[in-house]
């Protein structure tokens, strides 16, 4: 299940996905009936503004939340009804996350950082070839206190892709960083999609970064507002807001 | 109520298990304190109280034989108030149906003048029949006697029952009249120690008792009060110089005399416990009260930001947080003093199996629970005043901010070259080495816990080496039989004869002033067989110690006392017989753990008396199974004054003493626990509490949540295990220090602890941590991974 799926296949099916918190009078609909298909290798961005249920719909398809109804299935493996345990090996082998305020270790250098998801992986990469591929290899002795914002975040990423993970979720990934380190970050998880073929999924506020995804979703009050593809994918390069 | 109280009532709402495990520290540093400073209070004050009503008197002493005009003389000696002669005689007690050897101790009582120091009060049955005045003895030739409360509880004699007494060679029956107490036998036990169904008290009609031993008009004990302001050394002096011509007369204090001098020794332990422990308690319950306060104070430093913008002063925020440390402690306190009242109780109700009082009830001083309530709040004052100075230091803007992220380095052991470490336990020694302080004083905790456990476990290991060493080692054989004087060797020929006697050594005990200079110091000279092997000398260390060719063995710390190093002459004055001065050298000395003792070879010392062949005691080896034949046949020999039996002392000792050692190690077993829980549960908490983030992300990345959980225990689980063996060092340390602070004159505790002791306190500190562990991994089960993708700590 580690190996690449071919470009274009289904990797997470979505069917009538409801999340509501509460119940009764108090219930607040995060989610509402949303259905949706995200392909092996495809940039997805989930636009919305605050409360739209970008991020509830990300947790679930990170496996760090359920739905209360609906399904949602990774490959042949269900998660609507995954023990806890089922979930944390989904993460642990499927699922690399990038976090807005990138939650390094902080008594952990760079390189300890990234070794250790490559002790609990299955099958990962080398920790310098992860290291490489941010272009952290001179830093990665370095503790996180010692580093940049754009760096940390760097280090996240490496960290999520050094397990060859086939979702590469990101939730906000920039959404801490200025405008020049933004565009680096987003640089490095565009080229992991591109050489790598991961899927990634990113959550963000800021639509300019919507023109370099394959696809972009708007999610609004906890429906999918509507889904755009983009003639053309932009490099980072070319985004600017 | 103000909101900043009602906030106080949340926090206290969130913090509710680790305020709770702080204030049982507390209750148990204070219970402790109370219990054992408690217990001696009122263990001082019945002794006090009962000293006062029975009149007891301040100087004693022995004499062979002295006329009654002798006390007119005695009473003119400056600085006398009054003096009250009687007769005593050690006899050997027989009860029907035991065969066990029991001494007991005649008393004489005037009935004719009621006594006027050394009271004897009745607690159950009759004082003496006046009836019998006349005749001495009643009609039938028995002869009524009050018994010690001790004897009479151990051997449930009530008023009515009978015994035979061998006096002066006659069996004689003693009939009970009543149950005594007297300030002279608060405590009562064979030669000093807790068998009290081998040595009785009876007082008797003192004219009965003089007819007997043929001392009419004559007197072989007197008992001193002393003026106000008089000088006791100089009324002992003089006494000891009017005495000195009636034989062996030496008088001595109340410091010297047995019951008082187990009393002080007693109170004086209880004081050193019930100091020491505390402050072990205390100081970890204040740094317990720093982790926690400290750690509150950080988390809510944006919420105290907040409230000195809004104005509030830093006196209040202060006090907001100091009132919270109060709630805790002050839970302490009022637990610790309802643990320490209890518990002090229970001891009291304990003593008064040992020490026999008219009236001992449990009392708790007012001092007690001022000094006590002080200690807490220094407690809590001290442990939090740093943590609470920094909500004064905080600037709000500065606190709107988040703190910055963690600054790590390479740990000693990266510096020092080591590689290759995982990062999970990076992550753990780099977290322990941030904070070197925080980390040292959590193991110190911890090895605290370890050391309590040690030293309550430590006092059986004691006193096993203690049993060992006196009666396995020191006294070999099975039964001592001591006579009324010394006697020739024929006398050991008679005893070796008996039934299943093995063999026989001869001890010739020879009563002694030594004197250096102005230091003098009474005793006895034990002359022991030139090879021995029933009766040897052993050290603390448990080594026998050679007999020199002439020349004195001494204890170390009498040598010490009187001044003397091996090689000196000492003046030794003889207090019986020709009364010789002889001058003797120290040829070596002794670290025994008991007594002032003084020995050489018996021969040598016999040379010296020129009295030929003498021997005081005689040391039995029997076959096995042969003793109740032996003490039957003893029974019979009219020059034995006394039979001792190793194995009934050993019996009667293990019952009293197994239950005192149980109930000591149990308690601070569990104490230890509390400040274990305290210390591992806390630690937890607040490290969980400060990387509550960094394990939620770690989740999210696909650790299980063992994983995560041996990131975080692990840290505990490696404090714990350097604290096992520093704990263990501690512990001896401890049992050092306390062995040091409880050393007396008479007796030096031996400092052995035995590996299953270490084992046990390093089993009860990891089940505490265990435990607490336990609990601690039930919320990182329960982490918010979801919270940790959004929140920035």
């Amino acid at each position: 299940m580690t190996t690449a799926q071919q470009p274009g296949t289904p990797v997470l099916r979505i069917r009538s996905l409801s999340k509501t918190y509460g119940s009764g009078e108090t219930a607040v609909f995060a989610l509402r009936d949303v259905d949706l298909e995200v392909r092996s290798g495809e940039f997805m961005v989930l636009l919305g503004a605050s409360g739209s249920g970008k991020s509830t719909l990300l947790n679930i398809l990170g496996g760090l939340d359920r739905p209360t109804t609906g399904e949602v299935a990774f490959l042949d493996h269900r998660l609507t009804d995954a023990s806890d345990d089922e979930l944390t090996r989904y993460r642990r082998e499927h699922v690399g996350f990038v976090f807005q305020f990138y939650n390094l270790i902080p008594s952990l250098t760079v390189r300890e950082n990234v070794a250790l998801v490559t002790d609990i992986a299955s099958n990962p990469m080398g920790v310098d070839e992860a290291l490489a591929l941010v272009a952290l290899t001179p830093r990665q002795d370095h503790f996180p206190s010692q580093l940049s914002g754009g760096e940390q975040q760097r280090v996240a990423i490496a960290r999520a892709i050094v397990k060859r993970p086939q979702l590469l979720l990101c939730d906000e990934p920039t959404g801490a960083l200025d405008y020049a380190t933004g565009k680096l970050v987003l640089e490095v998880i565009a080229r992991i999609n591109q050489e790598l073929g991961t899927t990634a999924i990113v959550i963000t506020h800021n639509a300019a970064i919507a023109g370099m995804a394959d696809r972009v979703i708007r999610l609004a009050d906890g429906r999918i507002a509507s889904i755009e593809v983009p003639p053309r994918r932009l490099t980072p390069a070319e985004l600017s807001w | 109520m103000k909101a900043l109280d009602r906030k106080l009532l949340r926090d206290l709402r969130l913090l509710w298990s680790q305020g709770l495990t702080i204030a049982l520290v507390v209750a148990s540093g204070i219970g402790g304190f109370i219990t054992s400073l408690s217990a001696v209070d009122s263990l001082d004050l019945a002794r006090e109280r009962f000293y006062a009503e029975a009149h007891f008197a301040d100087v004693f002493a022995t004499v062979k034989r002295a006329p009654n005009a002798l006390v007119e003389t005695l009473r003119e000696v400056p600085g006398v108030a009054d003096v009250q002669v009687t007769i005593e005689q050690v006899v050997r007690i027989g009860l029907p149906g035991v065969s066990d050897p029991i001494l007991g101790q005649l008393i004489g009582v005037d009935r004719r003048q009621l006594p006027r120091m050394n009271q004897v009060s009745v607690s159950r049955g009759r004082a003496l029949d006046n009836a019998a005045l006349s005749s001495g003895a009643r009609s039938d030739g028995r002869i009524e006697a009050l018994v010690s409360a001790g004897f009479a509880n151990s051997r449930g004699v009530k008023p009515g029952d009978i015994f035979t007494a061998l006096i002066n060679g006659k069996q004689r029956t003693l009939l009970i009249a009543g149950v005594a107490l007297s300030p002279e036998y608060i405590f009562a036990g064979l030669g000093g120690s807790p068998d009290q169904r081998s040595f009785g008290v009876f007082w008797i009609d003192r004219d009965t008792l003089a007819a007997a031993y043929d001392m009419q008009g004559a007197f072989n004990r007197v008992s001193v009060k002393l003026a106000p302001g008089a000088s006791q050394p100089d009324v002992m002096a003089r006494m000891s110089r009017l005495l000195a011509r009636y034989g062996a007369g030496e008088a001595y204090g109340r410091e010297d005399q047995t019951s008082h001098a187990m009393l002080d020794a007693e109170i004086k332990e209880q004081q050193v416990l019930g100091t020491v422990l505390p402050s072990i308690f205390l100081g970890v319950a204040a740094f317990l009260l720093n982790v926690v306060v400290s750690r509150l104070v950080s988390t809510q430093r944006e919420q105290i930001a907040a409230l000195k913008a809004l104005g509030y002063p830093n006196r209040s925020i202060g006090a907001h947080y100091l009132k919270l440390v109060l709630v805790i402690v002050i839970l302490g306190l009022v637990l610790g003093i309802w643990l320490g009242d209890w518990l002090g109780g229970a001891f009291t109700r304990l003593y008064a199996d040992f020490f026999y009082f008219p009236t001992f009830e449990h009392y708790l001083a007012p001092w007690l629970l001022l000094v006590g309530t002080g200690l807490t709040l220094a407690t809590a004052v001290i442990g939090t005043i740093s943590a609470i100075n920094a909500t004064v230091r905080l600037a709000p803007a500065e606190a709107m901010r988040p703190p910055a992220p963690g600054h790590f380095r390479r740990t000693l052991l990266e510096r020092l070259g080591v590689r290759g470490v995982k990062p999970a336990l990076q992550m753990i020694l780099r977290n322990m080495e941030r904070r070197p302080l925080r980390t040292g004083l959590s193991i110190a905790g911890v090895a605290a816990a370890v050391a309590i456990v040690v030293m309550g476990n430590f006092i059986r290991d004691a006193i096993d080496h203690i049993v060992d060493t006196q009666f396995t080692l020191a006294m070999r054989s099975d039964v001592i039989l001591w006579m009324s004087e010394p006697i020739g060797n024929e006398a050991r020929l008679e005893v070796a004869r008996m039934p299943g006697v093995i063999a026989v050594e001869a001890t010739r005990i020879v009563p002694v002033r030594f004197v250096n200079g102005p230091v003098s110091e009474r005793g006895l000279i034990q002359g022991y067989a030139e090879n021995p092997e029933l009766r040897r000398i052993v050290d603390i260390q448990g080594r026998v110690v050679p007999l020199p060719d002439g020349g004195l063995v001494m204890t170390d710390r009498l040598a010490s006392k009187l001044g003397l190093r091996v090689g000196d002459t000492v003046r030794t004055e003889v207090l019986e017989g020709r009364r010789e001065t002889l001058q003797l050298t120290l040829a070596a000395t002794a670290q025994e753990m008991m007594g002032l003792n003084a020995y050489m070879e018996r021969r040598a010392l016999n040379r010296l008396m020129r009295e030929g062949d003498v021997a005081s005691q005689y040391s039995v080896a029997l076959q096995r199974g042969s003793e109740a034949a032996f003490l039957a046949a003893s029974q019979d020999l009219p020059r034995v004054a006394g039979t001792f039996s190793k194995a009934n002392l050993l019996r009667n000792m293990q019952e009293v003493s197994a239950r005192n050692v149980r109930l000591m190690s149990t308690i601070l077993t569990l104490f230890a626990s509390v400040i274990a829980v305290g210390v591992v549960y806390n630690n937890a908490r607040i490290a969980l509490s400060e990387r509550t983030w960094e394990l939620a992300s770690l989740r999210v990345l696909g650790f299980t949540r063992a994983e995560v959980s041996v990131l975080l225990l692990g840290e505990l689980a490696l404090s714990i295990a350097i604290a096992l063996p520093l704990g263990m060092l501690m512990g001896w340390g401890l049992v050092h220090l306390v062995a040091e602070l409880l050393k007396s004159d008479q007796f030096q505790f031996p400092v052995v602890i035995l590996p299953r002791t270490y084992a046990w306190a390093a089993l009860c500190v990891v089940a505490a941590g265990i435990a607490s562990a336990l609990v601690v991994r039930r919320r990182i089960d329960r982490l918010d991974m979801v919270a940790a993708l959004k929140t920035r700590e």
